[in-house]
């Protein structure tokens, strides 16, 4: 029964890694968009799902004690604007600026994380958020089991989301854009436009996992989001795409849509 | 004589693009030097000149994927030099390559369905809340690309991915890729180069065709028989500068057309 409730908590911590993947494939696997900066979009879904959600605190600013739901939004509203902002400043410039400027980020979120002590916690980071089913803290298998039935359908949801867009014209655009930029330009594809809308996608995904993680955890600290969680993740990227027969959805995706296939 | 007529009315109409003045360097070299001309609606209008004339900097700059260093490019009669490349379809300005640019690992048919314009799938979120307008406009697309690679003789290929096309192929493809856009105008950069004598009177035939449904072509190209049977109007393009305009007979006897391909060969 532990056993059980071990592997439910395992399953959790995977899947959220998973949708951090999917959110690197879109940006990476389907667009080329090389992101070394993800564990910022990461921690900017966690600390403002957290800041919505946690009840107040005089400590800092908020919490603003709102429904679990809304912070989660609120995570993907915000993650997906700071990586807009990031590829609006950056695409217009050669493709490496981008990787270096979300590495910039990762260290700036990174920085206010533990500095910002008004607005998250500083380095002791933030308790007390929210736990969907919290009621159930009581009984920590079925706790975990209803974790994992949450985080399994939001990254469901997401990865069908994202196969669908993927099937798109959207998505096609997007692999014409990789395959021979000044082709799709020349059929009235603006190819900064759509690097764009790819690379906010893709942060808003990551930032919902973070929020998703948040509230699993019920407690953030600054340590969570050390550059190891983007390579942790790239290597999930990697894998996955060696192995892609392999069941798991990021392997799926990707493997179909890497950039560096067979001409 | 009801094509002279035509002709004579053509000339008096806003032209379908206009180059003024253009000059682009690339450091020290000057490409395209100083260029001026009209392309009036509904002509085949030939580019032709020795390599390295200049004939296809000329057309990255209509095309908008180079900007002049200085002149004036001109749309139907709305200047759009500025205007960023991707604009340019919109305003019903079509190219081909002279080195063709299929998407290898898109098939045939998606090459040609990713020319349609305004089509609501390819913004995000009308995937989410229209997706029935989406599936519809799908649709149409599909029916027309397969109608255009029919017309290129291409259909049977329609679910291949590109890349399995020979080199003729992919000029052909391009041809059909750029006609799903509906342009009013379609700049070809040498549709007949690497083309065996067969395709040749596919793609002659074609270009004739798609003309006489009201298109306007620039054409640049080697091949001086296809240029003969094709053109309305040449061109003639020698180390950046325009040399001489005239039909094709005029500009073929022009001593200085002569010597300025043999002067290139020397
Ligand atoms: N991006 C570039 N940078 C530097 N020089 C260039 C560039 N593009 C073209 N040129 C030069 O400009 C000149 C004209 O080239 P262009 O390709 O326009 O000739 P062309 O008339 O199309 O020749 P061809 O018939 O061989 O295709 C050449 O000398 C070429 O080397
Ligand atoms: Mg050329």
């Amino acid at each position: 029964m532990d056993l059980l409730g071990y592997g439910a908590f395992f399953l959790t911590t995977a899947l959220i890694f998973s949708l951090v993947t999917l959110g690197l494939n879109l940006q990476w696997g389907l667009t080329g968009l090389f992101n070394v900066g993800l564990a910022g979009f990461v921690a900017i879904g966690a600390y403002t799902s957290a800041l919505l959600t946690t009840p107040d605190d005089a400590a800092r600013l908020g919490g603003f004690g709102l429904p679990i739901l809304v912070g989660w939004l609120g995570a993907m509203v915000v993650g997906g604007v700071a990586a807009a902002i990031t590829g609006i400043a950056t695409l217009r410039l050669r493709s490496d600026y981008l990787a270096i400027t979300t590495f910039g980020v990762a260290v700036v979120v990174q920085l206010v994380a533990l500095n910002a002590q008004k607005l998250t916690g500083g380095p002791f980071g933030i308790g007390f958020i929210p736990r969907p089913f919290g009621g159930l803290a009581e009984t920590p298998l079925l706790f975990n089991l209803s974790n994992l039935a949450v985080v399994s359908v939001v990254t469901l949801i997401v990865y069908l989301a994202l196969e669908h867009l993927s099937r798109s014209p959207w998505g096609r655009v997007l692999k014409a854009l990789r395959e021979d930029e000044r082709a799709a330009i020349s059929l009235g594809k603006s190819a900064r436009f759509y690097r764009v809308q790819a690379f906010a996608v893709g942060g808003a995904i990551m930032a919902l996992a973070g929020a998703l993680q948040a509230h699993f955890t019920g407690f953030i600290a600054p340590d969570n989001y050390l550059p190891a969680l983007t390579f942790q993740v790239w290597v999930m990227l990697i894998v996955a795409r060696a192995a892609t027969s392999a069941p798991s959805s990021a392997a799926s995706w990707s493997g179909r849509f890497g950039p560096d296939r067979e001409p | 004589m009801s094509d002279t007529t035509a002709q004579q009315r053509a000339e008096t109409r806003t032209p379908v693009l206009t180059a003024r003045n253009v000059v682009r360097r690339f450091g020290g070299l000057v490409a395209v030097n100083n260029v001026s001309f009209d392309v009036r609606p509904g002509e085949i209008l030939g580019l032709i000149g020795p390599n390295g004339a200049g004939k296809t900097t000329m057309f990255d700059l209509l095309a908008g994927s180079i900007l002049p260093t200085s002149g004036e490019i001109l749309l139907n009669g709305v200047l759009v030099s500025g205007e960023a490349a991707h604009r340019r379809i919109g305003r019903g300005l079509g190219r081909t390559f002279q080195i063709p640019r299929p998407l290898p690992n898109l098939t045939l048919i998606e090459n040609v369905m990713l020319a349609a314009q305004g089509q609501a799938g390819e913004r995000l979120l009308a995937n989410f809340l229209t997706p029935r307008r989406v599936a519809a406009e799908e649709r149409a697309a599909e029916t027309r690309a397969i109608e255009l690679l029919e017309l290129v003789t291409l259909a049977r290929l329609a679910h291949e991915p590109a890349r399995v096309l020979s080199g003729g192929q992919r000029k052909l493809l391009e041809l059909a890729r750029v006609m799903m856009a509906n342009p009013a105008i379609i700049l070809l950069d040498e549709p007949a180069a690497g083309v065996n004598a067969t395709l040749l009177e596919v793609i002659i035939d074609r270009i004739r065709d798609i003309n006489r449904s009201g298109i306007t072509f620039l054409l640049i190209e080697h091949n001086i028989d296809m240029v003969t049977r094709l053109c309305h109007r040449v061109l003639v393009m020698a180390s950046g500068q325009l040399l001489c305009e005239g039909s094709p007979d005029e500009v073929a006897r022009d001593p200085r057309v002569i010597e300025a391909y043999l002067g290139g060969a020397a």
